[in-house]
């Protein structure tokens, strides 16, 4: 990145100061504009997003006489019953609990994947271990959700582990959304482990450390920023994923912290509510709003966080 | 920081054990690694062949040449397909364009130092990671309803899937342009060439195998989104194959959900037959995409 800017601040003052102002095609100028106009889009969606969620959420607060406080503290969720109630909690909850269900499998599957092709693997066993983890994210998410429906609940935790869970169940959706995020937290904790300089590695051989006493007492630590920024995208795409828990994890908001039974998540309510037709106004589409601004902003935190995270261990080796 | 806690630790720490006992627990750790890493790729399979299980007793031409049905035994998957092509269609018109000036403009023409290329740049990188159902609820209320008011019409939902997958193209073209040595330009500026010259004789042409690898792949992702088309609400009972842009449509992964959502087994094997059908058609994306990467991709 460094050099690149170098490269490009070489090239461009130094030709304009010898040849005079690069204008000299009509056009030149026009062109700059829209390319800017093109890359400014993407904020222009951004001010879009923010604007039609936070506008349907204050309708939401101010129309349904919710409290702002009732709505985050809530236990009761029933927008569409006739004597409604806000309370996010259950939603929260659930989301939060299969997220959680979801980085106990994913944290130790990312790691591990990303230890082991960073430290161990042949040349030849990346180049197909990694296409093959490209495949698995590439996977579309409804697919997993009909794998945790139909296969994963009765056949592995009913018929191998002999669980009592219900057909929608909370651990089936987060085991499986945890499947999911593998590729995410592995490949990038899998850059942080490959940008540790190959001196801290040869300095610990030199001292008579095994192969797995740097891969665990040296690279780790020294990538530790960019495994936590691995792990926090993770927890960001489980917060967001939709399909698997809509399908697999049920529809019933609940304030259960049984992941044997059915939860409903936040992502998996804007999609039962907007499933139909909702029409505008109503209760339910205010409510997908708001819901959706919620999801919105934790989402952006944890992207925020990770940013920071890869950014503090490219400073330190790049 | 923590590399220099870690390279200035005592001689013991780093060590620990004495060697005999090391040669068991290395073993075992690469046993563990390797277990680890295994048990993604494992679900895949056992993910894949259930599947094939499920579905491919269901596959026959009458299924990829029928309609919905609300009996199993007539429905099929042509409005389907046709659906999810012209999404692919639709989704492509718009990414290719503003996603490649996007990049060039980054690449190319954008001044890091200046606060508004700073918020473009970070702003891209957090819209890659909101959550796909955040642009369907941004799809609802400002593409089928509110300022463009398209309806719940392939032109809304290709658009809002458009949105879905602009932050990827955009990061891998500029990837691509990256990858040509600024010697390519800077030859070109000395002999003479405007800026605009050379980004379109020299940096365009020798990137274009890296720029289509990413669109093909992010098409390919945006053909298995399925809960912004929720939103979008394409309706899953389309009895017919879009006409135009305005029409009203259904797509693979949503078909493929509405007959998951069903009670009837039947229905759900029916799902995982489409689902054959997805995975074939993305199978074959990526497999073009690989392929011109590494045929066209030029090593400097």
């Amino acid at each position: 990145m460094a050099t690149d800017s170098v490269a490009r601040d070489a090239a461009g003052p130094n030709a304009e100061s010898v040849f005079g102002p690069a204008r000299r095609r009509i056009g030149e100028k026009a062109i700059a504009v829209v390319l800017f106009a093109a890359a400014a889009t993407s904020v222009v969606i951004t001010v879009g997003i923010v604007i039609s969620l936070a506008g349907e959420t204050l309708t939401f607060f101010a129309d349904k006489a919710v409290s702002v406080s009732s709505f985050m503290t809530g236990a009761q969720w029933t927008p569409l019953f006739s004597d409604p109630q806000f309370g996010i909690r259950p939603l929260v909850q659930g989301t939060l609990i299969i997220t959680g269900i979801a980085l106990v499998v994913a944290v130790p599957l990312g790691i591990g994947t990303a230890a082991f092709l960073s430290e161990y693997a042949s040349p030849r066993v990346r180049s197909a271990l990694k296409p093959t983890l490209e495949l698995l994210a590439g996977v579309p998410t409804v697919v997993f959700g009909y794998f945790a429906l139909t296969f994963f609940t009765p056949s592995i935790l009913k018929g191998l582990l002999g669980m009592d869970v219900s057909v929608f169940n909370g651990l089936a959706g987060g085991i499986i959304v945890g499947v999911l995020i593998v590729p995410t937290v592995a490949s990038v904790a899998e850059d942080a482990m490959s940008a540790v300089p190959q001196s801290l590695r040869e300095g610990a051989y030199g001292l008579g450390a095994s192969r797995r006493q740097v891969t665990v007492r040296v690279v780790v630590p020294a990538a530790l920023s960019g495994i936590t920024a691995g792990i926090v995208l993770g927890a960001s795409r489980a917060v967001g994923e939709t399909m698997v828990v809509l399908i697999a994890a049920g529809q019933v908001p609940t304030t259960s912290l049984d992941p044997r039974g059915p939860m409903q998540t936040m992502t998996a309510f804007i999609g039962a509510t907007g499933k139909g037709d909702v029409p505008t106004g109503s209760t339910g589409y205010e409510a997908i709003f708001a819901v959706g601004f919620a999801l919105f902003l934790i989402t952006l935190i944890l992207n925020t966080i990770s940013i920071r995270f890869v950014r503090r261990y490219r400073q330190v080796y790049e | 920081m923590t590399s220099a806690e870690a390279a200035s630790r005592p001689v013991s720490e780093v060590l620990g054990v004495p060697p005999a006992a090391r040669t068991v627990r290395d073993r075992s750790f690469v046993l563990l690694l390797a277990t680890l890493t295994s048990v993604a790729l494992i679900v895949l399979a056992v993910l894949l062949v259930d599947t094939a299980i499920d579905g491919l007793p269901q596959l026959s031409l009458s299924f990829l040449t029928s309609f919905p049905s609300a009996f199993p035994a007539k429905a099929g998957i042509e409005s389907a397909i046709t659906g999810t092509l012209w999404l692919m269609g639709v989704v492509t018109f718009v990414i290719v364009p503003l996603g490649v000036a996007s990049a060039l403009y980054l690449e190319e023409f954008a001044d890091g130092s200046r606060w508004w290329n700073r918020i473009i740049e970070v702003n891209i990188q957090n819209l890659a990671a909101v959550p796909s159902i955040v642009y369907g609820i941004l799809g609802l209320a400002y593409i089928v309803r509110g300022p463009l008011s398209l309806g719940r019409t392939v032109l809304a939902g290709g658009l809002t899937l458009a949105l879905v997958v602009l932050p990827v193209v955009i990061i891998t073209s500029r990837e691509a342009l990256r990858a040509v040595p600024p010697s390519i330009k800077e030859g070109a500026l000395a002999l003479g060439a405007t800026r605009w010259q050379a980004i379109w004789r020299q940096i365009l042409p020798a990137s274009i195998p890296g720029i289509a690898t990413g669109v093909i792949l992010s098409i390919s992702r945006a053909i298995g989104e399925t809960a912004p088309l929720i939103l979008v609400g394409a309706a899953t009972f389309v009895a017919f194959n879009p006409t135009g842009l305005d029409s009203p449509f259904t797509a693979l992964p949503l078909q493929i959900f509405s007959w998951i959502s069903q009670p009837d087994d039947q229905f759900r094997l029916l799902a995982a037959a489409a689902i054959i059908v997805l995975l074939v058609l993305l199978v074959l994306l990526n497999a073009v995409a690989i392929r011109l990467r590494n045929r066209h991709q030029q090593r400097w």
